[in-house]
């Protein structure tokens, strides 16, 4: 029988089935300090040890500040749960990356960069984002608390394992297209609930000419999709991008681990229960509209009137979308005003993403009146990007340069979108409230968003001047 | 946990309710998962005072004694965060049935013994248009996968593990550490070595340069 990588991977890892339900060996186990407490504080109530600490890595992401490491903007609760997270990870002896840790970072930049993801593995963390991962080749889960607490326990994962998703993505971008127009483009597409219950697989040539961290970018935001996870097959670019992660396996066991991984590539007649294929030269500069990732239009279109759409619950949704952002149909969207810029979140803030953004931003300046913010992905990415003078390009255009985190992709730490005000942001939400109460987002790539804080508005970035930065 | 769940209909009639919406990103920064219900829905709940919002079904005094909610497709959508089930389950809610769900909620839901049941479009619709004036009273039979309402009866399907968890209640750790403890020692036995991490090992040598 012809398998994919998705059954190579499970089959590797499949310990027993009951019903519907695999119990799969989870390789990696990352966790941070919003979604661990409740399940540290059951596992100290039931004498709980945590199996892998070996396999296990904490890191402080969610609530930490950006602004300063000396003297940080910090309310109570926040600062509550990074020390849980603190104590915790000494009474159960998990590895931890505090917030002064030269490699803390948002926990789905740090385990590819440190070569803690892997290809061919089984990974989860408490969050949605897990998907990320996936872009190395490894089947990467977001899990919830009481599932946190189980891989902790146990090393295991209950899961039903999904349907199969195919997603090849024919032909080459066009210049200025990025992998998140890309993803923004397919979500539009398939719909919020399009890959709910199945596991995405990207392949063909866009997605084979795509570094890495596009790759990162298009398998993290398929969770928007409703996916369970999403996965792309290791190819050459993979094996060169964990091997200059410090922690890849070294020696002999590189040789084992690359060879191993080579033999993932889903076998040619794998069957899918759903197959799509798209044609990447149609793919323009994206620009969400609404207050799902699926509303979306390209940069050259105009706010859609509700009026034209047939379903009745999905008029209902444009109009009250519509009211919350405070838009009119018809516009267009390059007549969309922004006030803040936010280049940041596991999505894109990495290395990649930042070189994209500084592109467009060199020798320019910030529009009067925008608040721009680029917040790296890790403190790895912002060390690296200042060794390449990226920072200054930032600064001097008039960008805050902060300490990295997730930062206003959901701000539970200072970094907030007042009410009412409109961001370009590099995230992947745009739900109601989701920057800050009665924040107005408007996701967009890093190139996007960097060009929306230099003209105030949403502009097309392949009309723009780029410079060569590195 | 009962085989069957009898409750009065809360009708949140839209698609896409994600779980930002359903518990806020701010309310969780606590150390525990009770209390959340205080805060379930809270931007659509309460205006900028903290004063309930009146338009809004929770604040309806017809719905007040509400325990199923009734919605529509990709239900829970987004961020894995568990606390949008606890949120629930403290105010109160004991099942939602929806068209779909988003798939981390669901797995979370049925750890926590709330019961989210999918039904077609055309009997959530039915539902809803029930559920109107808050007198419309659901019965979830877990037993025999079947929703009575209003003098009908629809069967649904559901997966049997969960239908198992939902009626049992019985811890899944305990479960996995009484059934699987060899074999997953077994596994370990033979797992590949690059698989293997030092972690705290190799962040020394990092850090040391």
């Amino acid at each position: 029988m012809p398998y994919s990588i998705i059954d190579k991977i499970w089959e590797a890892h499949e310990i027993a089935k009951e019903d519907e339900m695999s119990l799969l060996y989870i390789d990696r186990h990352l966790t941070h300090e919003v979604t661990s407490p409740v399940a540290f504080s059951d596992m100290k109530k039931k004498g709980y040890k945590v199996r892998r600490p070996d396999l296990s890595l904490a890191v402080m992401d969610h609530n930490v500040p950006t602004d300063s490491k000396v003297n940080p903007t910090i309310d109570e609760l926040s600062k509550q749960q990074m020390d849980a997270l603190w104590e915790n990870s000494k009474t159960f002896n998990v590895p931890l990356l505090d917030f002064y840790s030269p490699y803390q970072g948002i926990i789905h930049v740090v385990g590819p960069e440190l070569g803690f993801s892997l290809p061919g593995l089984t990974i989860a963390a408490g969050d949605s984002h897990t998907s990320t991962h996936g872009a190395l080749g490894s089947l990467a889960f977001g899990i919830g608390t009481s599932e946190v607490e189980h891989v902790f326990v146990t090393q295991t994962l209950w899961i039903k394992k999904p349907k199969q998703f195919k997603i090849k993505i024919n032909g080459k971008l066009n210049k200025g297209v990025s992998a998140k127009d890309v993803a923004l483009y397919i979500i539009g597409k398939i719909g919020t609930g399009g890959a709910i219950g199945h596991i995405i697989e990207y392949s063909g040539e866009a997605v084979s000419d795509m570094e890495v961290e596009g790759r990162m970018t298009l398998c993290n935001m398929s969770i928007e999709a409703g996916a369970r996870t999403a996965i792309v097959a290791p190819d050459e670019k993979t094996f060169s991008y964990v091997k200059n992660a410090p922690l890849a396996p070294k020696g002999s066991e590189w040789e084992e681990a690359v060879k191993y991984w080579e033999s993932l590539k889903s076998d040619p007649n794998a069957k899918y229960e759903k197959e799509i294929e798209i044609d990447a030269s149609s793919i323009k500069p994206m620009v969400t509209w609404g207050t799902n990732p699926a509303m979306v239009i390209p940069i050259d279109g105009e706010v859609p009137y509700p009026s034209e759409v047939k379903d009745e619950s999905l008029r209902a949704e444009y109009e009250r979308a519509l009211k919350y952002m405070g838009l009119n149909p018809g516009q267009k969207i390059t007549d969309v005003k922004v006030d803040y810029v936010f280049i940041g979140s596991c999505t894109n803030a990495r290395l990649s993403d930042l070189i994209e953004a500084a592109k467009v931003v060199k020798n320019k300046k910030v529009s009067k009146g925008v608040k721009a913010l680029v917040v790296p992905g890790s403190e790895w990415v912002k060390r690296t990007a200042e060794r390449l003078g990226l920072h200054r390009i930032f600064i001097e255009a008039g960008f805050e340069w902060r300490h990295s985190g997730c930062s206003m992709c959901i701000a539970m730490n200072s970094d907030r979108l007042p009410p009412g005000k409109r961001s370009a942001s590099t995230s992947n939400r745009n739900f109601e409230n989701r920057q800050g109460p009665g924040g107005r987002t408007h996701l967009v790539s890093p190139a996007m968003a960097a060009a929306a804080a230099i003209y105030g508005h949403f502009v097309d970035v392949r009309n723009v001047e780029i410079s060569e930065v590195v | 946990m009962p085989e069957k769940i009898e409750g009065k209909v809360i009708p949140l009639p839209l698609d896409n309710i994600d779980t930002d919406q359903i518990i806020p990103a701010q309310f969780l920064r606590f150390l525990k998962k009770e209390g959340l219900g205080k805060y379930l829905f809270y931007r659509w709940r309460y205006d900028e005072n903290e004063r309930p919002k009146a338009d809004f079904v929770l604040n309806d005094p017809r719905f007040k004694d509400g325990t199923v909610l009734v919605s529509k497709k990709n239900f829970g959508i987004g961020s894995s965060r568990e606390n949008a089930v606890w949120a629930l389950t403290d105010y109160g809610i004991k099942a939602v049935l929806a068209e779909s769900f988003g798939d981390i909620f669901y797995g979370n839901s049925i750890k926590n013994g709330l019961a989210c049941i999918k039904l077609p479009e055309s009997i959530i619709n039915d539902i809803i248009e029930k559920a109107k004036e808050g007198k419309l009273t659901v019965t979830i039979d877990l037993l025999n996968k079947k929703v009575v309402y209003a003098g009908k009866e629809i069967s649904f399907e559901i997966e049997e593990y969960a239908r198992r968890r939902l009626i049992s209640g019985e811890s899944e750790i305990e479960y996995t550490l009484s059934h699987y403890s060899k074999k997953i020692e077994e596994y370990e036995r033979n797992m590949k070595s690059f698989v293997k991490t030092n972690f705290n090992e190799a962040l020394r040598k990092l850090l040391e340069g």
